[in-house]
């Protein structure tokens, strides 16, 4: 308390004081103004057009719905992008940037400019004022405002996110656990790991869009959210009939476009799909999925195959009341998923799951019974209203370098057949495997195990064509390959096979590859024969991809039919074949290959077989 | 210096035991006067319905309900992270109070640790807010006595301080910068010399505002012994902040209840005796002068490096558990606090806004107001120093 409260003379000279300041230049600045905003001033909205995959994360957060998500000229809607950009309406916006900072591709950000008068001197150009609230209501970025190319303004700051960026990790077998065993690698997430991986999921829907069964896949990791797992099984069983399959080993092209990947890693939907299917007993299914009681029309449908595609053919049918009978030529059903993928990525009794409750819904599988063999595809005709055929590629393809038909060459894809089969295979102490895809790395990854086991050491080399950034098979595929003792050697290409005998081969030689396709786009690779390389073996697998076998189809039919120059028959979009149409495809003779577009071909098969079925128009 | 001798109370009705009159309007005596919604004298969009007789005030009654929002109402409506753009509005002069208290009760009820820079960062705008808050109270109270000068000088100065809460934060009205878990970015290159710069300034046209205002015949004329307080009202009314502290009752949340940092800062509540609108006026300006000091100890014990912000879940999704909890703060007006109602949802289940102003503006002024003159109330009510979005939340 500095001064007293009596008035005294000096209270009445003080104000006076104020004359100081006649002589100073005013504080205020004359119109118009010309002030800067400071560097991170949350002004006019811009966005990067190209980068932005249009998610609509901000139109969900922002509070005031003054963001709308709508189609701008210019911008497609393709795979990871849905076309849309944001348009703001500033007579809504608020300015708080929770729409900068929640953008997973960080290509939205505000300029430091915040002025904007359709009459006044910051008119853009090219934009013409009509004197409606849309002069103030822009697709940000795309309308050529003044402030679209600002540099300073409010971007989201490092470190601060409002979604987590990084996912859970699962628990998986140590190297040392799982390198000489079949036992499955991943151990799955436990519900409080389930349940951070769901929280990261800003529910943009862009996955299914590119799921080729389009499955709901926002929705059920809301279901997971929520812990409501039931529902979530539902979800799932609306696309997919084989989750605890795809739970493990899809490909996962929804986590490839999965926005959240733009800023940190994607959303591990596949493994949020395993969580599902997992922690639900195989005996609730019937109880949760409503199907305890199905209606029979009395119509039935053949399925040739029962592997991926098959099984949904078959699941979808028995749903809509058919009698299905699914015809396997081998011994267990299951198809590429259990003969094709080893064990420690997808154990069988998994595969058994998903299909013993295809089977309690009424669906008969007839295994060992090959079609074209043990029964010819005209019975099935004359026998059934209709017939699927899901018969897969089982076929290997070779190098047709020398001595590939040596009899130490083999085909990965018989071997992994006969491990499956527990069929006892010849493996040496010294292995090439040629080929860069997934099965590359499943033989290259059962042969490390068995020669572990064997030998208590590893010597297997994989050579592929592709650079080590560009090889097919995912990269964790190749990390754990490498952790488990396998030698990966990418961008070699084969060149011969040296033989020691009729017995016995020595080895294979390989040289540099300088490009794969050439400038027509054929592939047609090219080598650096300086750069060459000679991998000793005892024998030597081709893994670099496989070839369908439908010569259970009689010639007459299969002159009829259409191919793609990737061989894969031509059929309509509900997989109806032209000039058969008692005959639907599916798999990967028609598409794909992998099992989530076999399944999805399977699914729409099985509608159109309805449609057929019933007579209705397409 | 100037007496006109005392009124003649004898042409008054007289007043009954509970302090309350007989007010006869059909008599023709009294004259009913609506001061506000948008008179200048009133601190933002409230009116009094004043009943006079002469220019003495018999009776006051304070209409709230222009500004009515439903704030609180609407943010059982929204996800907690879309709250925060709405709750900086509940106050305009100073949002960040808003900002902290609700962030604090959800860090409490969420179980979140706050790392140590975003507390000091936090200290930091809390104090910048009370800087600029009081820097436009001055400039109220000095106009509402008819010295306009005074606010222009000060406005000038809060300018200056808003100038570094855009730098800081992007915005300078509302700042939107204390979010759940810490704040939203770290302090700007330079922010230190540039706040300290600014600090300069406003010291100096604190030294100026001394000169005039508080030497000042006028002044000490209109406000010494006016508009008292009695200290044993302050518990009743519920009295706070510089209004409660003038009268001698050192209440401060600062103080009383730590929170942020400001346990490990040195200062003391400043403290008044007399009560009126002078002491008011003096107390609320040394406390202004007091929080310069404090944002200097801040800028100093700031540590260089340190997160900004604590990891968080997915603000999109994320839900508290159920629990309640009041979190409190010491605004430049007295204690401002949340209290929140959470029931295990992505939503709050009841938010209630403790505003200072609801008591002051509301009880406190119509007792204050009667017998008192009418060119007064503009002065009485500034020197409450009252919100009216904070009373009808």
């Amino acid at each position: 308390m500095g001064n007293s409260t009596k008035t005294s003379f000096k209270d009445v000279l003080y104000p006076f004081t104020v004359w100081k300041n006649i002589l100073k230049e005013p504080v205020t600045i004359r119109h118009p103004e010309k002030r800067e905003g400071s560097d991170r001033y949350r002004g006019f909205h811009t966005n990067d057009i190209d980068k932005c995959i249009g998610c609509g994360t901000c139109e969900e957060i922002c509070q005031n719905a003054a963001i709308d998500m709508v189609p701008c000229e210019g911008v497609d809607t393709k795979p990871g992008d849905s076309g849309l950009r944001p348009r703001v309406d500033y007579g809504r916006c608020c300015w708080c940037a929770l729409c900068v900072d929640v953008c997973t591709t960080n290509s939205l950000g505000m300029s430091n400019n915040f002025r904007w008068s359709v009459e006044g001197e910051n008119r853009g150009e090219g934009n013409e004022a009509n004197g409606t609230p849309d002069d103030y209501r822009f697709i940000i970025g795309a309308e050529n405002k003044y402030w679209d190319k600002a540099e300073k303004g409010y971007k989201k700051p490092d470190g601060y996110d409002l979604t987590p960026p990084d996912r859970v990790q699962m628990d998986h077998l140590s190297v040392e656990e799982r390198s000489d065993s079949f036992i499955e690698m991943m151990k799955g997430y436990s519900k409080e790991q389930a349940k951070k991986e769901a929280d990261r999921c800003v529910e943009c829907g862009i996955c299914t869009a590119t799921c080729p069964a389009h499955m709901g896949i926002p929705a059920y990791i809301r279901a997971i959210r929520e812990d409501d797992l039931e529902e979530g099984l539902r979800i799932l069983y609306e696309t997919n009939p084989l989750p605890e399959v795809c739970g493990r080993i899809c490909t996962h092209k929804c986590e490839s476009v999965c926005s959240i990947g733009n800023k940190g890693d994607a959303v591990s939907i596949r493994w949020l799909k395993r969580y599902i299917a997992d922690n639900v007993p195989a005996e609730k299914y019937k109880e949760i999925l409503g199907t305890s009681d199905l209606a029979k029309n009395g119509k039935k449908v053949a399925v040739v195959g029962a592997g991926p595609s098959g099984l949904s053919a078959a699941h979808y049918l028995a749903l809509m009341g058919y009698q299905v009978t699914v015809f396997e030529a081998l011994p267990y059903a299951g198809g590429m998923m259990r003969y094709g993928i080893p064990e420690y990525r997808l154990p069988y009794d998994q595969i058994d799951k998903d299909i013993n409750y295809i089977v309690s819904l009424g669906v008969e599988i007839k295994t060992n019974c090959k079609v074209g063999k043990e029964i010819s595809l005209e019975e099935l005709k004359r026998d059934y209203d209709a017939v699927f055929a899901g018969t897969g590629l089982h076929l290997g393809r070779s190098t047709r370098i020398e001595n590939s038909d040596h009899k130490k060459v083999f085909q990965s894809i018989d071997l992994l057949r006969k491990i499956t089969l527990r069929e006892e295979i010849y493996v040496p102490e010294k292995i090439v495997v040629i080929g860069g895809g997934n099965v590359a790395m499943d033989i290259t990854r059962s042969l490390a195990r068995i020669q572990r086991q064997k030998y208590g050491q590893v010597d297997i080399v994989t050579t592929c064509l592709e650079p080590a950034d560009g090889m097919l098979a995912d990269d964790e595929e190749v990390d754990e390959a490498k952790e488990e003792g396998a030698i990966i050697t990418p961008s070699y290409g084969p060149q011969s096979i040296e033989i020691i005998d009729e017995e016995n081969v020595k080895g294979l030689h390989v040289a540099k590859c300088l490009h794969i396709f050439d400038e027509e786009g054929r592939f047609n690779p090219a080598f650096d024969m300086e750069d060459s390389q000679f991998y000793e073996a005892d024998m030597i697998i081709e893994s670099i991809g496989q070839a369908s076998d439908i010569s259970y189809i009689p010639q007459e039919t299969q002159e009829t039919l259409e191919f793609n120059p990737r061989r894969q028959i031509v059929a309509d979009p509900d997989y109806q074949v032209k000039n058969e149409p008692w005959l639907f495809v599916g798999g990967d003779i028609a598409k794909g290959p992998d099992v989530i577009t076999g399944i999805s071909t399977g699914h729409l098969a099985a509608v159109g077989i309805d449609r057929y079925l019933r007579g209705d128009e397409k | 210096m100037f007496d006109y001798g005392e009124k003649n109370r004898e042409l008054f009705p007289e007043t009954k035991s509970d302090g309350t009159v007989d007010i006869d309007l059909s008599s023709g005596k009294f004259t009913k006067l609506w001061h506000g919604p948008n008179h200048p004298g009133i601190t933002g969009n409230m009116s009094l319905e004043l009943t006079l007789l002469g220019d003495e005030i018999m009776e006051s009654k304070t209409h709230v309900g222009y500004l009515h929002r439903g704030f609180e109402k609407l943010m059982e409506r929204r996800r907690f992270i879309n709250n925060f753009p709405l709750v900086c509005r509940v106050c305009v002069p100073e949002p960040d109070f808003n900002e902290y208290c609700y962030a604090a009760a959800l860090e409490e009820l969420a179980g979140i640790e706050v790392p140590e820079k975003a507390q000091w960062i936090r200290t930091l705008i809390l104090e910048m807010a009370r800087l600029q808050s009081y820097l436009m109270w001055i400039g109220g109270q000095a106009g509402s006595f008819g010295m306009g000068m005074v606010g222009q000088w000060t406005l000038w100065a809060r300018d200056r301080v808003l100038q570094m809460f855009e730098e800081l934060t992007g915005g300078r009205i509302y700042h939107i910068f204390i979010l759940p878990g810490g704040v939203r970015n770290n302090l700007t290159e330079g922010f230190k010399g540039r706040m300290l710069e600014t600090l300069a300034d406003v010291n100096s046209i604190l030294d100026d505002v001394e000169r005039v205002l508080f030497n000042n015949a006028v002044f000490k004329k209109r406000a010494v012994g006016i508009a008292v307080i009695h200290p044993e009202w302050v518990d009743e009314y519920g009295i706070t902040g510089p209004n409660a502290r003038a009268a001698g009752i050192p209440k401060d949340v600062r103080k009383d209840n730590p929170y942020v940092k400001y346990g490990e800062l040195d200062f003391e509540p400043v403290t008044g005796t007399d009560s009126d609108i002078y002491t008011r006026a003096r107390v609320r300006f040394d406390d202004c002068r007091m929080t310069t000091g404090l944002i200097r100890q801040i800028l100093d014990r700031i540590p260089e490096k340190g997160e900004f912000k604590a990891k968080m879940p997915s603000m999109l999704h994320w839900k508290i558990p159920a629990g309640e909890t009041y979190k409190k703060a010491e605004c430049t007006r007295g204690e401002y606090g949340y209290y929140i109602v959470t029931d295990g949802s992505g939503y709050p289940a009841r938010v209630n806004v403790r505003g200072p102003s609801y008591t002051h503006a509301v009880t406190l002024a119509e007792k204050m107001l009667v017998n008192t003159n009418l060119a007064d109330v503009a002065g009485t009510l500034v020197s409450l120093h009252t919100y009216p979005p904070e009373v009808e939340r």
